[in-house]
């Protein structure tokens, strides 16, 4: 069948009206797919093995109790937290990609993974971290009695606090009449930079066994995430997605530059500061969930808007991806490995050469 | 009389950027179904002015109306249904498809849930027809000449359907044959469509051709305006240009044509006769000048052979020609 504008079937129901991009349906939906399967997987492997019906039997109310204990209470949060974790940084380094028009843009440039591990690591090193005893290494005066607060709302909402306030530091640095896009990248690796060095100076004036818990939680880890830990970034996505997805419909007119994009109705700056802003919550909100997991948001919406052939990345499918690597990332990380490695030691390595390559498309001087 | 009508008005407008003023009062009136071309030498504030009529840069003083009403205080959604602009050289991500970036033209038509009606459907396919790019649809722009690309973003604001059209530059880095092609597609978006224009031009007698209303500036003011028979006279291009030019009747259109007199015509007359001299050389069966004597005759004329042992012991000939095969040279690189 051909349609008066070739290339853009159109799908319109009632008042709703799209274009039918059936390779985009299918990769989200092959990606769908393959997430159900390795999520099962992730959680009928293991050092107890459960067959994929038990889990299903343990997820409706029946099994043993011990199957029902490891799948409900340990193996399901775990799997659920990598899921929704890597599904905000997908769709999170979507945005950033798209708002920015730079490939190599992630919230990890932009200074919130530095900003989350370094508060994160404040209350780790100097708090007493999880356990939630405030030791208040800095001990007395204001300073003090801030870390000590935040050592007892936890690591989560230290990281979420810092990941913000970092995200607010590049943005008041690179807003100068209008967003310029370089101005922001620049000014997000220099954020960033400050970031890490106060990060480095806090491993080494932590106490040795801090310093080792903090390593782990830097490189990302789904280690003993429950329950506690899926409901609030369950929460923050379920409103922030949406938001994004309903947003990002000015994405198409921005990509053509900031002049036209104005030309065709858009508020470029208030829009690049809306969009941008529930960008760097998804990401802040993914880093307090599980740390900084390395490479999702870079990596996976690259690889997604190749799949479907689209000029800028695609933000549902980025999300879906993200999550699969990620749960992927963690089966690996639990199973596969003689020690189990944090997820975001995985993600990096299958990351890793993906960024290499992108990084040398960029040097022979091909535009990307 | 009655005053012609103009949606789009200047009043007393002041741009700028930073702390730099471009323009300062500036009035300007952009009569109802004209074809308006902005000229003038480089730095002037022909695009500045551009880019405040089209609300893309903010007026410091003074405002820009459009029905009547501040274009500041106009939603730009409604202001991006009644005016396009065009950015000069914009650029589409690569693997964009042709009927994608058209498609965009919809967006103040859109919605989040309403992403491609039956209108929305219906004008990209008409702007596509109208501008021979329904073939291309499919293809991604990246893969376009770069006149085929100036189509397809012409085609992008056809879909706009906005009755008044900005255009700045809008046949930048584009050859000569392309450069009249685009000017066709706006004249017929005039003619046929009845559409409002105002464009920045640079080549003065497509200007002269194609607008019907020439508005010349300077130094961020307008030093002269009307019909290109009165605006393109050798005194202002003296004062707008600082050009020394003779202004001919075009033997084709009828309408102004610059003939620009350079330093060397004005200093030495010997060299008319360098110039007769080469052309009679013309007749060069060398394949790869081709192309270069039809660009620029002026060009292939001081460069009478390739061979450059003949070259003409004349030192002053001898530099123009490695001036000229220097330029030669460039021009390929480009």
């Amino acid at each position: 069948m051909t349609y008066a504008v070739p290339g853009r079937p159109p799908i319109r129901v009632g008042r709703f009206s799209g274009v039918w991009r059936g390779r985009l349906a299918a990769v989200t939906a092959l990606g769908i797919g393959l997430l159900v399967l390795l999520a099962a997987l992730n959680i009928g492997l293991g050092d107890v093995r459960i067959s994929l019906g038990d889990v299903l039997g343990a997820l409706v109310g029946g099994g043993d109790r011990a199957q029902r204990f490891i799948v409900l209470q340990l193996r399901l949060p775990r799997t659920l937290t990598g899921l929704l974790v890597g599904a905000a940084l997908g769709m999170a380094g979507a945005i950033t990609q798209a708002l920015t028009r730079n490939p190599l843009a992630s919230p990890d440039l932009l200074g919130v993974t530095g900003g989350a591990g370094a508060a994160a690591l404040a209350v780790i090193a100097l708090g007493g971290g999880g356990s939630g005893t405030a030791v208040g290494l800095l001990g007395g005066g204001g300073s003090g009695t801030a870390v000590g607060l935040l050592a007892g709302a936890g690591v989560p909402l230290a990281a979420l606090i810092g990941g913000l306030l970092a995200a607010a530091v590049v943005y008041g640095l690179a807003y100068r009449r209008g967003m310029l896009t370089d101005r922001l990248v620049l000014v997000g690796v220099g954020v960033n930079a400050v970031a890490v060095a106060i990060t480095s100076w806090l491993l080494v004036v932590a106490h040795v066994d801090q310093a080792a818990q903090a390593t782990v939680w830097l490189t990302g880890s789904l280690n003993g995430r429950g329950w506690e830990h899926v409901v609030p970034v369950a929460l923050a996505l379920a409103v922030l997605m949406p938001a994004g997805l309903l947003v990002s419909f000015g994405l198409g007119a921005l990509a053509l530059g900031d002049d036209t994009a104005s030309g065709l109705g858009v508020r470029v700056n208030r829009y690049r500061v809306t969009l941008g802003l529930i960008a760097l919550v998804l990401a802040a909100v993914a880093t307090a969930g599980a740390g900084p997991i390395g490479f999702v948001a870079l990596v996976v919406p690259q690889i997604c808007q190749r799949l479907v052939r689209a000029a800028t990345p695609p933000l549902l499918t980025s999300a879906v991806y993200g999550a699969l690597l990620t749960v992927t990332g963690d089966l690996i990380a639990r199973t596969a490995l003689p020690a189990e490695l944090p997820v975001g030691i995985v993600t990096a390595v299958l990351g890793t050469p993906y960024l290499l390559y992108l990084l040398g498309r960029r040097n022979r001087g091909v535009t990307l | 009389m009655t005053e012609p009508a103009a949606r789009l008005r200047a009043h007393q407008l002041r741009l700028g950027y930073g702390d730099e003023v471009v323009i300062d009062g500036l009035d300007l009136d952009v009569l109802d179904g004209t074809v308006t071309a902005v000229i003038g030498p480089n730095g002037c504030g022909k695009s500045t002015l551009l880019r405040g009529l089209a609300r893309l840069l903010p007026a410091r003083s003074g405002h820009v109306l459009l029905d009547g009403r501040r274009i500041d205080r106009y939603p730009t959604r409604e202001v991006a249904k009644v005016l396009g602009v065009l950015p000069q050289a914009p650029v589409a991500p690569d693997g964009l498809t042709v009927a994608d970036l058209v498609s965009r033209g919809r967006h103040p038509h859109q919605a989040w849930y309403r992403q491609w009606s039956g209108d929305d459907e219906q004008a990209v396919a008409e702007a596509l027809a109208w501008t021979g790019m329904s073939e291309c649809a499919e293809r991604t722009v990246d893969t376009l000449s770069g006149g085929q690309r100036q189509r397809v973003w012409i085609s992008m604001a056809l879909a706009q359907g906005t009755d008044i059209l900005l255009l700045d530059e809008p046949t930048t880095f584009l050859d000569l044959a392309h450069q009249v092609d685009v000017l066709d597609l706006v004249e017929r978006l005039h003619r046929e469509k009845g559409r409002t224009v105002v464009m920045v031009l640079h080549d003065l007698n497509l200007a002269a051709r194609y607008a019907g209303r020439l508005v010349a500036m300077r130094d961020g003011a307008v030093v002269a305006d009307g019909p290109p028979e009165e605006v393109l006279t050798a005194s202002l291009l003296r004062t707008v240009f600082d050009l020394e030019a003779r202004v001919i009747e075009d033997p084709v259109a009828g309408t102004p044509l610059v003939i620009p007199i350079g330093r060397r015509h004005r200093d030495d007359r010997a060299d008319r006769a360098d110039t007769e001299q080469a052309d009679t050389d013309r007749a060069d069966p060398n394949p790869d000048r081709a192309d270069t004597d039809r660009a620029d005759p002026e060009q292939a004329d001081t460069d009478p052979d390739h061979d450059p042992d003949r070259a003409d012991p004349d030192s002053r000939t001898a530099t123009r020609i490695v001036d000229a095969r220097a330029d030669h040279r460039a021009s390929n690189r480009r």
